[in-house]
């Protein structure tokens, strides 16, 4: 990882500087103007959440299944990510939706599926911070029982909405908006991914560390 | 319940169990028979609780492992723990709940008949006269010789006691002390974990010395213990 | 074994609370302090907004169960007995499942007082359609006692377990009351929607059938050290 780790953070800058680029150049939409370009990080910001709700999600299961250390730190790095990126998206997504309908919040089932999960993981990290020693696996548990409860609410959430429609399609973008919008999509994953190994090489040493000091007492 | 889970000895094969960055157990190795009294000597937070905890497959070891008659507790299933009976610093009883109730509904958890069990276990602890008062009513003494009945109602092959002479008089002691020794006599592998040097050197006959998680001595309980778990410990 | 264990449990806990009634009284009168508390937030120039029994109904049993909850592991956690409970040869998901059956009998209790007075402050036909009602409050309440009795379970040796398990399991079971209100609410229109009502029945079962599979799968990793 540390030898991968410069080129790749080269790439990602990279990639971060073509996605400014191409969305500078973007065309404006219709009637929103400048405003509209946040949507470029509000929509890989939802991906990159969903990339570490899926991480953290598998990771539990193996915490629960065999207790592994190493799916422990894939877990908690997950779930911290998971709530940046989501934060992200929770951020941007008023900004552009003040301007674009007119509210800074709406009950359409994305929005409420998305800040579900987020709370869902916020409470998987008050969990393992004041839960006290033994807690890894009880986040688990409910990082499992978030992701496995999110279909439901997408549907239920969906069935909810479709009484009272709205207009809130995300629009099919036009391809000269397509690309920026991939490589700021692939942007923020490669971000996710370099965070994610920090994150997890992070933990390894605070458990090399945890040896250490046990292996001192002997 | 089933023959095939019996076993005549316990084997602690070099157990460790840490907290995070806190040791309970480092790398303990202790094999304990049938008709052995073991006491685990040691100051408060030496720990006795996790391994006594350990060994009724109540917490799992971070390395080594425990065997039951050289079987993994995962290959005996959960009959394994008709063979064990575990008593701690909380008695495991329901202070709503009556002395009978309470020993009634444990009986019928362990799948014993509760009829014969409960009365007999009732008056071995000396509570005839109070089986149906509940047991908040109780003083500590009484409460201590009900769960120490709870614990041995389905006559346990593995005996584990934190502690089971607190709040207890003289005579109370005399009787749970003898118990033990029958327990012993009839097969059963006891091991009592206590900080009470004069009880344990009565008792016992092996003692295993634990200090800071550490196994520091064991060998069989002679003459002279005070003085020598004063030497191995550093401290009474 | 399984099943034995299970009413062996259930009939223990039965037994407590038979003698002071503690749990029961306590979260019943909760339950309808709740329901009064939104009605007097809600009711304005002496009528409350409309569709506002469904949503009441459900955040009260909501409220209420977290409490109940709570209190229920309380019991078990005060002489350690859950570890006795623990060491005994019984299956554990078999403690799991008679915990939880002591929950929702507690919780439909408590339903059988908050409906009628709910149906009664806010004139709300609850049983207009009474057999899918009933299968909602049950597939509901079900749902929302599965993830708790687990929840409350495995923090009962966490520190600041009573403020945890309202941030565990709200997140977890908002989409059951999602569906509990919206089905209610769909009951409760004239005419009583009842197709709606038993679509919403449909994800809540399935819901249902998820939690409790992995509740029954983790119980036991969850609970030992």
């Amino acid at each position: 990882m540390r030898k991968a780790f410069a080129p790749l953070a080269l790439i990602t800058a990279v990639l971060f500087a073509t996605a400014v680029l191409l969305i500078a150049q973007a065309p404006y939409e219709s009637t929103m103007g400048l405003v509209q370009k946040i949507f470029y990080f509000h929509v890989p910001s939802w991906i990159g959440m969903y990339a570490a709700i899926f991480t953290c999600g598998a990771a539990s299961v193996l915490v629960l299944a065999n207790g592994s250390a190493v799916a422990d730190r894939f877990a908690v790095a997950g779930a911290e990510l998971a709530v940046l990126f989501g934060a992200s998206g929770l951020v941007t997504g008023p900004l552009w939706a003040r301007k674009a309908w007119g509210v800074w919040w709406t009950w359409e089932v994305r929005l409420v599926t998305a800040l579900l999960l987020w709370l869902v993981f916020v409470a998987y990290l008050i969990v393992r911070r004041y839960g006290g020693p033994g807690s890894e696996k009880l986040a688990a548990a409910v990082a499992l029982f978030g992701t496995a409860v999110a279909p439901f609410v997408y549907v239920s959430v969906n069935f909810w909405r479709t009484m009272h429609p709205l207009t809130t399609v995300v629009p099919t973008l036009p391809r000269t908006m397509g690309v920026p919008m991939a490589v700021s999509a692939l942007a923020f994953l490669m971000l996710f991914y370099l965070l994610l190994m920090l994150r997890v090489g992070l933990a390894e040493r605070q458990a090399t560390l945890d040896e250490l000091y046990l292996a001192l007492e002997d | 319940m089933t023959a095939s889970v019996d076993f005549d000895s316990v084997q602690i094969l070099d157990v460790s169990r840490h907290f995070g960055r806190r040791r309970a157990l480092s790398r303990i190795s202790l094999t304990a028979r049938a008709g052995e009294i073991v006491g685990l000597l040691g100051p408060n937070g030496a720990g006795k609780s996790t391994l006594l905890s350990i060994l009724a497959t109540l917490t799992t070891p971070s390395t080594g492992e425990v065997r039951y008659g050289d079987r993994r507790p995962r290959d005996l299933g959960a009959s394994l723990r008709t063979c064990i009976g575990l008593l701690a610093h909380e008695l495991f009883l329901y202070p709503e709940l009556s002395a009978r109730q309470n020993l009634a509904f444990f009986a019928d958890l362990y799948g014993i008949d509760a009829g014969a069990a409960v009365p007999a276990a009732l008056d071995r602890a000396g509570l005839g006269t109070r089986a149906d008062d509940a047991v908040s009513e109780f003083s500590r003494g009484m409460r201590q010789r009900l769960a120490l009945e709870r614990a041995l109602l389905h006559r346990p092959r593995l005996v584990l006691l934190d502690e089971p002479f607190t709040g207890l008089d003289d005579e109370a002691v005399h009787l749970v002390s003898a118990r033990l020794r029958q327990l012993a006599a009839d097969g059963a592998i006891v091991m009592v974990a206590t900080h009470d040097l004069e009880l344990a050197e009565g008792l016992a006959t092996r003692v295993a010395f634990v200090r800071d998680g550490r196994l520091i001595a064991d060998e069989p309980a002679t003459p002279g213990l005070r003085a020598r778990y004063r030497r191995a410990v550093g401290s009474v | 074994m399984f099943v034995r264990t299970t009413l062996l449990v259930l009939r223990k806990d039965f037994a407590i609370e038979r003698r002071s009634l503690e749990i029961f009284v306590t979260t019943l009168f909760f339950a309808v302090a709740c329901v009064l508390v939104f009605s007097f937030g809600l009711v304005k120039e002496g009528r409350a907004p409309t569709d506002v029994a469904a949503a009441i109904l459900w955040i009260a049993i909501a409220f209420a169960g977290t409490l109940a909850l709570g209190r229920t592991f309380e019991r078990e956690r005060y002489g350690e007995t859950i570890r006795a409970l623990l060491a005994a040869p019984a299956p554990r998901p078999a403690l799991y499942v008679g915990k939880l059956l002591g929950v929702v009998f507690l919780l439909a209790v408590a339903e059988a007082i908050l409906v009628p007075l709910i149906g009664v402050l806010f004139a709300a036909p609850f049983f207009a359609k009474p057999l899918a009602f009933v299968a909602l409050l049950a597939a509901g309440t079900i749902g929302f006692a599965t993830v708790g009795t687990l929840f409350a379970a495995m923090l009962m040796r966490t520190r600041s377990r009573d403020v945890l398990l309202p941030i565990l399991l709200y997140p977890i079971t908002i989409p059951v009351i999602i569906c509990g209100v919206r089905g209610t609410a769909a009951l409760l229109a004239t005419p009583a929607d009842e197709p709606m009502a038993i679509m919403w029945l449909g994800i809540l079962v399935a819901m249902d059938t998820v939690f409790m599979t992995i509740a029954l799968w983790t119980f036991e990793t969850l609970m030992i050290d």
